[in-house]
């Protein structure tokens, strides 16, 4: 019904109350949004990294690398394990889960499962992550439960997305986002982020830092040409040194409790660091022991320095030294606080925009969004009239007010082909004024009154309206499932859009159509010539 | 009323009468044709994919303004690293609408097992060697099993819309118009796929977003005229089918014309002024805009008339519909 009813001029009045209030903190300035009273809405549109500049990296947690370094470290331990116990072996076996020990004397096979059974002990929590199985003739089997080796992703995602937190802070960029995505990806999005290289280095260190004896025993060159005892490994340091290294680690990065940048005796850069309790006491131990003998301070598999032992280190504290920029130091004080990441992690895409492109971007979207407004006012009135024109026109307005505050309120990010669906959005919401208006024409037509027009054209009008825009809706939700990154953000866009133009093209053109029909009493319909 | 001397009005016709069907079988005829085209040309040439889908990556190198990037030696200085083809393409400089020769994108693959971050670094560091101090605003770097995993994603998007599409036009209309509707939607989007092979735009995120929009308003388009139809269809009981389609045709042409005329208007604004960025994008939807009107008119209603509509069992037994090209099923 055509008449001026008083919900719709209320619902009218609150959709524009709406989209005043949370549309106009962004005409305001940061400092002017943070000086609103508390209880104002303060947040504006969330530019996308297109938008705004910044850099976007999908990383991806190495588990299977993971779980090979670890079934490594399973073997070490029940070399290490077996050696102490004084029990001969014939060969340690590596399987996908752990390792196939032969014990060389059946008469020892008792005490071989005792000593590796101690392996296989529940922690704290009361899970055992190992067992220990008797397999045919002499052979025990020291390998992860099914549980273990399932939950070691989980946990190994979990533990990245907090270590890349960590590093990502302590650089100091502003608003990182990190976020989990499927099973073993992590998202990172820094934006005005000024240097992704360094973004990147520093997230995809693993920074697992270990201190090994050097091997000195075994000969380098003949462990270059490929023969390296079973209990070491050649690792090389920056200028490619080659070392025979200890497989067994001594103290690693998890009983580091501090790192910070320092200088050694000749005012060079250096790095000083702090150890726990337990670190400092097997430090302690370990070079009491091998005084004379040189050990390894190694990096992600590469050989930091290698010095000798002067003294026993009991203070719990030493330091790095090398050649070391101040930033590369700080680099690494903030890999080593940050803590070690569990598993490899990838970059597998990179996505990276500088601030002046996402200001030419946004630049360039708001001149074609206000060119496209124009060109569509000035049709409409070209083509309906001051009335019935400037009623969709006003329509519009509102339309655009409310897709801003929508888009404020839900924190949705505007990408740039967000704004092509924003403009796209002003373009059909015109159509909704356009079927009403050709449904009135067709009615005054056939020769019905006004009020009969006006009405029959809403009416008649309102099924293909709400048909138009759920198919409409029906893309938008689509690529809003599938779709990834800039094409979530234009799925957003016409999804608000979809709602606020049929709210605002029908609201507004009854309203002010009611008003006119009330003041002005026609007795012909201006558009049915 | 004053309201006389509206160029527009008086432009668009006020009630037309255009005999629609008469030409479908031509429209069709071109139709097949174009569609048979542009399905070739997906397989060959192919599609100009974007990194998103193919992997690799992309690289916007500028020398200071005024200055020009010499493509050549940027070319072959990347060439000499061993990655594959190298494409080298001069844009638009930032904040400008024209090639001023200062400006390209660079666009090269990462070959298998090396890594990505020393690749990029190599590259930056071959080109200042060749062609001196430049800057680099947008870099991406998509690894080969994100590609395949977005490329998957794009094709699963695109199908399940249309797939969705005809549920609803089935749902909400009669079988025959959901046939309609979807031949009308391939049909717009497999000439969309022809038209991004034919100008080499790139196949990207943004391309699969675009066509997924010009599916939407395709079917607006559709459902206008369907909508129409079936009004009609109750209204004119014994009027011929291939009339009625007629009618309703006409009776929303000055609707779709509006329609459509403001949404290509809107979106040549967006090429010509958004930039590299939206260029491809805006045209694909602009073409897409003017393919999903005409087939709304000439693809989806002709359809139904092959396929001919239930029009009530009394009507159909009183006067057997008569059908110029084919009867019911």
């Amino acid at each position: 019904m055509i008449h001026l009813s008083r919900w719709k001029v209320i619902l009218l009045v609150l959709s524009l109350a709406f989209g005043v209030l949370f549309a106009y903190p962004n005409l305001l300035s940061p400092a002017q949004r943070a000086a609103l009273p508390g209880w104002l809405p303060k947040n504006t549109l969330n530019l996308g990294l297109d938008l705004q500049g910044g850099s976007y990296l999908l990383l991806e947690v190495d588990v299977a690398e993971m779980r090979a370094k670890r079934i490594v470290n399973t073997t070490e331990d029940a070399r290490l394990t077996l050696r102490e116990a004084r029990i001969a072996t014939t060969g340690f076996v590596p399987d996908d889960r752990g390792v196939v020990v032969s014990v060389a004397d059946p008469a020892q096979m008792d005490a071989a499962l005792t000593a590796l059974r101690v392996l296989a002990q529940p922690d704290s929590s009361g899970v055992a992550e190992r067992q220990v199985t008797r397999l045919s003739g002499n052979r025990i089997r020291l390998a992860f439960t099914d549980q273990a080796i399932n939950g070691m992703g989980a946990t190994a995602v979990d533990q990245s997305i907090e270590v890349v937190r960590r590093r990502i802070d302590s650089l100091g960029t502003r608003e990182p986002s990190i976020t989990r995505q499927g099973a073993t990806r992590i998202v990172v999005q820094a934006p005005g982020e000024s240097d992704p290289a360094q973004l990147e280095r520093v997230i995809g260190q693993t920074a697992q830092l270990t201190f090994q004896m050097v091997d000195e025993t075994a000969s380098v060159e003949s462990a270059v040409a490929g023969i390296v005892p079973p209990d070491a490994e050649l690792l090389y340091d920056a200028e490619g040194l080659p070392y025979v290294v200890k497989r067994r680690v001594l103290v690693s990065g998890e009983n580091l409790t501090s790192a910070r940048v320092g200088s050694d005796e000749t005012g060079r850069t250096a790095i000083d660091f702090r150890f726990d309790g337990i670190g400092s006491r097997r430090f302690g131990e370990t070079t009491a022991a091998n005084i004379g003998k040189q050990f390894a301070i190694i990096l992600d598999g590469r050989v930091i320095s290698a010095p000798t032992i002067q003294s026993a280190i009991t203070g719990g504290s030493g330091q790095i030294t090398g050649n070391y920029s101040i930033q590369s130091a700080s680099e690494f004080v903030n890999l080593l606080n940050g803590g070690a990441l569990p598993a490899p992690l990838n970059v597998i895409e990179r996505r990276t925009v500088t601030a002046e492109l996402g200001a030419d971007a946004v630049a360039a979207g708001g001149i074609s969004t206000a060119i496209g407004f124009f060109i569509i006012v000035a049709f409409m009135l070209l083509a309906y009239g001051f009335l019935f024109g400037g009623i969709s026109v006003i329509g519009l307005l509102l339309n655009g007010l409310l897709i801003i505050a929508a888009m404020s309120l839900t924190q949705a990010t505007l990408t740039l082909p967000g704004i092509a669906g924003l403009i796209l959005t002003f373009a059909v919401a015109v159509d909704a004024n356009v079927l009403i208006y050709e449904r009135m024409r067709d009615e005054a037509r056939a020769g019905r009154s006004v009020i009969a027009s006006l009405d029959a054209g809403f009416n008649k009008a309102m099924g293909t309206i709400v048909d138009a825009n759920l198919t409409t809706l029906v893309a938008a939700l689509i690529m809003f499932a599938f779709g990834a990154g800039p094409v979530r953000g234009f799925a957003w866009t016409l999804t608000i859009g979809v709602f606020t133009s049929m709210l605002s093209a029908v609201l507004v053109a009854q309203v002010g159509l009611a008003w006119w029909l009330k003041v002005a009493k026609p007795k012909k319909l201006p558009i049915a010539e | 009323m004053a309201m006389r001397g509206w160029p527009l009005i008086k432009l668009l016709p006020v009630k037309t009468n255009l005999r629609f069907v008469d030409f479908a079988k031509y429209f069709a005829g071109l139709s097949v044709v174009l569609v048979i085209a542009s399905l070739v040309g997906v397989f060959y040439p192919g599609l100009n994919m974007g990194i998103d889908f193919r992997g690799g990556a992309s690289m916007e190198v500028a020398k200071p303004a005024g200055q020009v990037l010499d493509l050549e030696a940027t070319r072959s200085a990347v060439g000499e690293l061993g990655l594959g083809d190298v494409q080298v393409q001069g844009i638009a400089r930032l904040g400008s609408q024209v090639d001023d020769g200062s400006t390209a994108v660079l666009r090269f693959q990462i070959p298998e097992g090396r890594d990505q971050t020393a690749v990029v670094q190599q590259v930056e560091t071959a080109i200042s060697q060749a062609v001196g101090e430049v800057t680099y605003s947008g870099v991406a770097v998509v690894g080969s099993k994100v590609s395949g995993e977005l490329f998957m994603s794009g094709l699963l998007a695109l199908g399940s819309a249309i797939v969705l599409m005809f549920a609803y036009i089935w749902f909400r209309f009669e079988p025959q118009f959901g046939f309609g509707a979807v031949v009308g939607l391939l049909h717009d989007v497999i000439l969309v796929f022809g038209l991004i092979v034919l100008m080499r735009l790139e196949f990207s995120l943004n391309m699969v977003a675009a066509i997924l929009t010009v599916i939407g308003y395709s079917m607006n388009d559709t459902v206008v005229v369907f909508d129409r139809l079936r009004e009609n269809l109750r209204k004119y009981k014994t009027m011929p089918l291939r009339e009625v389609i007629d009618l309703s045709i006409n009776e929303t042409l000055t609707r779709t014309i509006i329609t459509g005329i403001t949404a290509v208007m809107v979106l040549a604004a967006l090429a010509i002024f958004g930039g590299e960025a939206l260029f491809g994008f805006s045209i694909a939807l602009m073409f897409g805009i003017i393919i999903g009107t005409y087939s709304s008119i000439y693809v989806g209603a002709p359809i139904i008339l092959l396929w001919g509509v239930k029009r009530g069992a009394a009507v159909e037994d009183a006067k057997p519909i008569k059908l110029g090209m084919a009867s019911r099923p």
